[in-house]
């Protein structure tokens, strides 16, 4: 066992468990949005930053970082609420999100975010950037218009379903997921049309097709079931 | 105590937010002990009065006509306020950003010659529909679409006794 402290408090981890893991267990509550239990961890996000009191208050993302022992962490502070908020702020600037017109109004792990964080405004300039949406499956829809690039539609596709399909193209703030090597996601060879994709987005960008302004409602963890019964990837 | 100068004003919006605030139903009463209209679409004053404590904007700044008004009005009033989702992040009318605004006006409009393509009758379209905070300082955000006359009352009551209004959690959401 590895013992470490969170906030003060005095917690007990398994090896290779993460900070986040760890934190959960002492009822300690770490944001997330890029992290999904039952997917291995990317720390694509940055939402979870906790502070590394004895490693020079180091910022690192607590989902994917392994605890070692005696470390003291900083998982809630005015700094990290204004850190995550920040990211935040840049996570909805760089795409467009109209709350009002989307199919995860009221279900939508971002916009939840964004309660949790007290984000009244966002700071930053909108790109308001001009993106596509693929309707060609049979049930499903991509938005990339509400894409946070979190990467779980590309894990839960490789890691559970094995199909593959998702990955990312380009680079930076242009990166979009894409089906196989960018055909429309209807002509997918690799697709078998599972549907964990859309479950596991935590957001709008991955829908089912006739689901209109705040019908969608996700189950992201069927993700966790599903695994729980084999090895985890 | 005087009562508190309040004013509401329409911009690039649904009027979904000012029909919100006729929503508060009997707490008007409440308001309008405490409070007047000083300028308002539901209201007969034709310019925005000098002397105004509060104004509560709904709407994107989309045209010249927005702009030029909300660059007044900023001076005029003492305490601004975004209300609802358009004018906090640009929220619908935002939606046509992404694309040339002649673009837009011709789809929409007229082939040749749209209205707000240039000045004229109509006010000129302004590239892209803006939140309020991209042009003025903005004193307090009220998101939502439209928000809900629980929230507004929430944000509105501690104004009129001399309160600072904090909304947090549920109240801050978007949508
Ligand atoms: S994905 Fe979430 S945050 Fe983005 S527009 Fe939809 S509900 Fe809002
Ligand atoms: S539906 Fe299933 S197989 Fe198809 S892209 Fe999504 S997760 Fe992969
Ligand atoms: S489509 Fe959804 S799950 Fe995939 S990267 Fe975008 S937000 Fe994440
Ligand atoms: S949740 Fe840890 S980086 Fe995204």
């Amino acid at each position: 066992m590895i013992s470490l402290t969170i906030d003060g408090i005095r917690v007990q981890a398994e090896e290779g468990e993460t900070i986040l893991e760890a934190a959960k267990k002492a009822g300690i509550r770490i944001p997330t949005l890029c992290y999904l239990e039952g997917l291995s961890p990317r720390g694509a996000c940055r939402i979870c930053l906790v502070e590394v009191r004895n490693w020079g208050g180091r910022l690192v993302p607590s989902c994917a970082t392994p605890v070692q022992e005696g470390m003291e962490v900083v998982a809630n502070s005015p700094r990290l609420r204004e850190l995550r908020r920040t990211i935040l702020e840049m996570i909805f600037v760089e795409r467009n999100h109209i709350c009002a017109f989307c199919v995860s109004n009221g279900h939508c792990e971002l916009q939840d975010l964004a309660m949790e964080l007290g984000m009244d405004h966002v700071r930053f300039p909108y790109r308001w950037p001009l993106l596509p949406l693929d309707l060609s499956h049979e049930k499903y829809g991509i938005d990339h218009n509400r894409c946070v690039l979190c990467g779980r539609c590309v894990r839960a596709c490789a890691e559970v379903e094995g199909a593959m399909t998702w990955g990312f193209s380009g680079r930076g703030i242009f990166t979009l997921v894409e089906a196989d090597l960018g055909d429309p996601w209807g002509k997918s060879k690799t697709c078998t049309g599972c549907g964990k994709c859309v479950q596991a987005c935590p957001t709008g960008a991955l829908f089912e097709k006739g689901k209109a302004t705040s019908e969608q409602v996700k189950k992201p963890e069927i993700i966790m079931e599903v695994t729980e019964r084999r090895p985890r990837a | 105590m005087p009562k508190l100068r309040v004013a509401t004003v329409w911009f690039s919006g649904c009027s979904g937010c000012h029909m919100s605030f006729l929503d508060l139903d009997e707490r008007l009463l409440e308001f309008a002990e405490r409070a007047e209209l000083a300028f308002s679409p539901i209201a007969d004053v034709k310019e925005f009065p000098e002397d105004v404590d509060v104004v509560l904007i709904e709407g994107a700044v989309g045209n010249t006509e927005h702009l030029r008004e909300l660059l007044e009005i900023r001076k005029k009033a003492k305490i601004l306020v975004a209300l609802g989702d358009c004018a906090v992040t640009g929220n619908v009318p935002s939606m046509r950003n992404p694309l040339p605004r002649e673009e837009v006006l011709r789809a929409v409009y007229a082939k040749d010659d749209p209205p707000g393509l240039e000045e004229g009758e109509v006010p000129k379209l302004l590239p892209q529909a803006l939140p309020l905070h991209a042009v003025v300082r903005v004193d307090f955000f009220l998101p939502g679409c439209p928000p809900p006359a629980d929230r507004i009352w929430k944000f509105l009551r501690p104004l009129l006794f001399g309160e600072q209004p904090q909304l947090s959690g549920p109240d801050l959401k978007f949508g």
